[in-house]
């Protein structure tokens, strides 16, 4: 048990920053647009809320700064995708491309520099409740957003108004567009709350899971996290189920290495994604529940007949 | 304002110009990006674009940058076509090189003709075999293959990893992670002395005519097409959904082992933990470049490994960091898929209010 | 401690002709002592902070200390491209060219034949040529010093290591961390962690929580971030800075760190160029000669464990203790090493086994 807690909260830790960006490209794909650039999206936010930090030494000032960097690369994305109609899936991987450059072009004098990581709020009250105190209530700003955007998100899809739009305009862009919905205007904005998600996500990074600025710091957690979205059948509760089992399955690995259980290495971190195939398969078996969730315009170009 | 017209029928015309517009855009940028920077545009843009086409031996490499890029690209693009999204190549291409790797070692001593042909055949089985798992979940099970493919990428290079950290080390090099030479019979001979330049380009050109014979004179060919423009009507035709699965699995997973193979028989010339930076990922970028045509990925291909070899004389004749060399990649494929637009759709000042343009 | 030549004869073995060559140790004909330009190849990017960080703080010194150009080709993956690379340096005018990571081994020595009037200088490779030196540094030395800090500092006996790929070097630093700790507690025991990669910082930091969570008060890291030290910071236990002094990410729970500093052997070896004396060598360097540097003591070190550490990275210096002088055994009792015997550099060189001690071996 008194190992429970601290590993749990490890776990937190490695599942936030995939949350959002899964959160983020869930809301872009429900709205009929694939955003592969996930990762150079996340890389910017990182870069930007680290230099806000340095600059201003806000973390309030860093949180934002990583959303607008996030956001302001997803603009280029809408612009290209949206605007000129170009494939997205090649648009998006150029954004991966543009995004680590650019990251590491901005970052050069951040290198070697340290912060303390954000500040945790410990809840008054509810933090001292024992095992489950530290264990929900003593976090930084962006762990609480995670949960609650992971809700949020729940919500806007499941139950509000515009969601059910937003749905539309993903399943039938040209019956949405029929019934008068601004098919481009929304999905533009479901891309930039993408790019902003990713952009909290590499905030995180940048900010609290590893409190510094390193050249392509993301390491490959853009892909795991529009994995996770397809994981998820477009479903946002599964996507948190997603994140936190594949941070948990790493973390996992880690543990039962100091244990000592005398399989290679690479075998124990193969873990996460073999069990992530594994949860898939059990979950796809059956065929018309997927379907019925996944955007059926998702990738395709949208133009109004003239 | 501007305001996008759709055309009656896609330009002929500007299929061809799009991309010199492109080109002529990204210098303009590249011009105005350097000169902020305070480097001498012509020099920089001399570096990217001409500088590595200098020599014989530059075009050469050329050559062998685009080769796994070209071969997985078009292999890509039928799947793509008929919406299968394998984005696992880079796995396929890493069991590729370990299977058919893993014949060359076993084979170091053979010195006969058939090695080479053996090697290769198993490359491209391996990356069969990766590739079958990913169309396996997806017919048996119907598991989305975009996570099966890009989550068993991760597992292959750890295979790999876990092999030539182990078993396969070289047995006089010291435990360091490779794996011994390729005996000369199990490595692709050079076509142009003098250069890197091996057989691996003339099957990448191979793979392009094939792939376009596939689409314009095959039954299969016909029905990627179809499939992939409308799913009903290719139902209604009788066409398998799950076979086509399969076939651009198939395909596309021959085609990245094979690619695997070729380089580590090729510029490598043995097993080592990278044996690839990201083509699999890259040749998604190609694929659709080309506009999934096998010719345009040819082209497509060239570029993108021009851009690389523009990016290391950019830090070699200029001190350019790297990270510049990613800013400008990225402008170029902006512009170049941007510029697409103009093949379907007319570009007028706007009238009145319309979603069309953001 | 300079090694010409060290494991001649059974290098000569494994790489045959190539190593052959050098064995006549001569000397290239060369008239012109200008160096023009001198030529870098990183397999990371310069803002790693790790390995590439510290090549490239080397060559910044070089360009200050010897007023030469240099120029540097950075996240050259090692494979079919690092060849291109090495030979574009070559041709475009660099006179001696640095070739900073293991996989670059063939490539360098196939540009080295087609280029007879470059030097090349491969870092911790096997092969040389007439014209290809090598290079490494004995990281182990530093690591039997932050070993006996460990020992002394550790409250629980066990210290945890985050480690990245079972390579010999890797394997060499755990097992001389190992042997130094329990030197001091004969009870010691390393726990250590692959996280299959060089460089991520949020796995490195996660794998060093993962070893604080089960009790482990003292961790030490092969990895290139200096996330574990942040990590180490927040949950107050000590960790030792890994290729450079990383006291501002971990102000208190930086022990020490061991430092690569390559900047002198890179002076050196251009200024050898400069007036002709350049020769095919193999530097294998540690403490004594200043390639491997021990950072200043965080506050938290005492006055006592100073004093023994000091002693002993003195004593490594001089030659006076070896990290690997027997009596120890490998944890499987394959291996055995008896008192009075040291372990010879080529055993060293391939380790591939773990001492006693070690937990989570491969």
């Amino acid at each position: 048990m008194e190992i429970l807690i601290p590993a749990i909260l490890t776990v937190i830790t490695a599942a936030t920053p995939l949350l959002y960006a899964a959160l983020g490209e869930l809301v872009a794909e429900k709205s009929g647009v694939l955003n592969l650039g996930v990762e150079g999206m996340i890389l910017l936010g990182a870069v930007c809320g680290f230099a806000a930090v340095y600059l201003t030494g806000s973390a309030a000032a860093g949180i934002f700064a990583g959303l607008a960097g996030g956001m302001a690369l997803s603009v280029v994305f809408g612009v290209l995708v949206l605007g000129f109609q170009a494939s997205q899936v090649a648009t998006g991987l150029a954004l991966t491309i543009f995004g680590i450059g650019l990251s590491a072009l901005l970052g050069q004098e951040l290198v070697g520099v340290a912060y303390q990581g954000l500040p945790k709020i410990s809840l008054p009250l509810l933090s001292k409740i024992p095992a489950l105190g530290p264990l929900l209530f003593r976090h930084d700003f962006l762990v609480y957003g995670s949960f609650a955007m992971a809700f949020a998100v729940y919500w806007f899809l499941a139950r509000s108004r515009a969601g059910l739009v937003l749905r539309a305009v993903g399943d039938s862009h040209d019956a949405a567009h029929a019934m008068g919905y601004p098919v481009v205007r929304i999905r533009f904005a479901a891309v930039l709350f993408g790019g902003g998600m990713a952009g909290l996500a590499g905030a995180y990074l940048s900010l609290a899971y590893s409190p510094l600025w390193i050249e392509n710091m993301s390491a490959g957690r853009g892909w795991i996290a529009l994995a996770l979205v397809v994981f998820a059948t477009w479903r946002p509760w599964r996507v948190f189920i997603g994140a936190y089992l594949f941070g948990g399955i790493t973390i996992l690995q880690l543990h039962a290495q100091v244990l000592g259980v005398g399989v290679p290495a690479q075998v124990m971190s193969m873990l996460p994604y073999l069990a992530t195939i594994a949860v898939l398969v059990l979950i796809s078996r059956d065929r018309n529940k997927i379907k019925l969730n996944a955007p059926a315009c998702i990738g395709k170009p949208f133009h109004p007949a003239a | 304002m501007l305001q996008l017209v759709k055309r009656p029928q896609p330009s002929k015309a500007m299929t061809y110009l799009s991309p010199l517009l492109a080109l002529a855009i990204t210098l303009c940028a590249g011009v105005v990006m350097f000169q902020a920077m305070g480097v001498s545009p012509g020099r920089a843009l001399h570096a990217f674009f001409a500088a590595p086409l200098a020599s014989k031996y530059g075009w050469a490499e050329l050559g062998v940058k685009a080769t796994p890029l070209v071969l997985i690209g078009v292999a890509l693009s039928i799947g793509f076509r008929a919406g299968v999204w394998n984005i696992g190549a880079e796995g396929q291409l890493t069991f590729g090189a370990i299977c058919g790797g893993g014949i060359a070692l076993w084979l170091h001593r053979a010195e006969t003709g058939w090695v080479l042909p053996l090697v290769l055949l198993c490359g491209a089985l391996g990356g069969m075999a990766w590739a079958a798992i990913p169309a396996f979940l997806r017919t048996k099970f119907n598991t989305n293959e975009i996570l099966t493919s890009l989550m068993l990428t991760y597992v292959a290079i750890l295979v790999l990893s876990l092999l030539v950290h182990g078993p396969w080390r070289d047995p006089g090099g010291y435990n360091f992670p490779e794996s011994r030479d390729f005996s000369e019979s199990a490595t692709l001979p050079i076509i142009l002395a003098g250069t890197r330049l091996h057989l691996g380009w003339l099957l990448a050109l191979a793979m392009v005519g094939a792939t376009w014979a596939l689409l314009a004179r095959t039954l299969v060919g016909f029905q990627v097409k179809v499939i992939g423009q409308a799913p009903a009507a290719g139902r209604h035709a009788g066409f398998s959904l799950n076979r086509m699965v399969w076939f651009c699995f198939m395909f596309a997973g021959g085609a990245a082992g094979l690619a695997g193979i070729i380089e580590v028989s090729g510029p490598i010339g043995q097993l080592q933990p990278s044996i690839s930076p990201g083509y699999g990922f890259t040749a998604i970028i190609v694929a659709f470049l080309g506009r999934l045509h096998p010719l345009g990925v040819l082209f497509a291909g060239l570029l993108l490994a021009l851009s690389y070899l523009g990016g290391e004389a950019a830090q070699i004749l200029l001190g350019l960091p790297l990270a510049v060399t990613g800013v400008f990649q990225g402008m170029l494929l902006f512009f170049l898929l941007a510029c697409d637009v103009l093949i379907h759709y007319r570009i007028r000042p706007r009238r009145r209010m319309s979603s069309a343009a953001a | 401690m300079k090694h010409q030549n060290l494991f001649r004869a059974a290098a000569q073995a494994a790489v045959g002709a190539v190593v052959g060559l050098s064995l006549g140790l001569t000397a290239i004909s060369a008239s012109a002592a200008e160096v023009d330009n001198v030529g870098f190849v990183y397999v990371g990017p310069v803002g790693d902070h790790g390995w590439t960080y510290a090549h490239d703080v080397a060559r910044k010194k070089l360009e200050r200390e010897l007023g030469v150009k240099t120029t540097y080709v950075e996240n050259v993956p090692e494979g079919a491209d690092a060849e291109r690379v090495i030979r574009q340096l070559a041709a475009s005018g660099s006179d001696i060219i640095f070739t900073t990571s293991f996989g670059y081994m063939d490539p360098t020595l196939k540009i080295a034949k087609q280029f007879p009037d470059v030097r090349f200088e491969h870092a911790t490779g096997y092969k040389r040529a007439y014209n290809v030196s090598t290079y490494s540094a004995r990281f182990y030395e530093g690591r039997a010093v932050l070993g006996t800090i460990a020992g002394m500092m550790s409250k629980s006996g066990k210290a945890g290591y985050i480690a990245s790929f079972p390579i010999p070097e890797v394997v060499r630093g755990i097992n001389a961390f190992t042997l130094a700790m329990r030197k001091v507690n004969p009870n010691a025991e390393v726990r250590v962690i692959w996280v299959n990669s060089w460089f991520d910082p949020g796995k490195e930091g996660d794998a060093a929580k993962a070893l604080i969570d089960q009790g482990i008060d003292v961790i030490t890291q092969h990895t290139d971030s200096p996330a574990p030290l942040q990590v180490a910071q927040e949950r107050g236990v000590y960790a030792f800075g890994q290729a450079s002094d990383m006291r501002t990410f971990a102000p208190d729970a930086q022990l020490t760190a061991v430092v690569n500093n390559w900047g002198d052997y890179y002076v050196e070896r251009v200024k050898a160029l400069q007036n002709d004396s350049w020769r095919s060598q193999d530097t294998w360097d540690g403490i004594g000669p200043g390639m491997v540097r021990i950072a200043p003591y965080g506050d938290a070190v005492p006055a006592k464990v100073r004093a023994v550490a000091d002693v002993i990275a003195q004593n490594i210096a001089n030659g006076a203790v070896h990290p690997f002088a027997g009596p120890f055994k490998s944890g499987d009792g394959k291996h055995s090493v008896k008192r009075g015997e040291v372990l010879d550099d080529e055993t060293l060189l391939g380790m591939n086994w773990y001492v006693e001690g070690v937990q989570g071996g491969q």
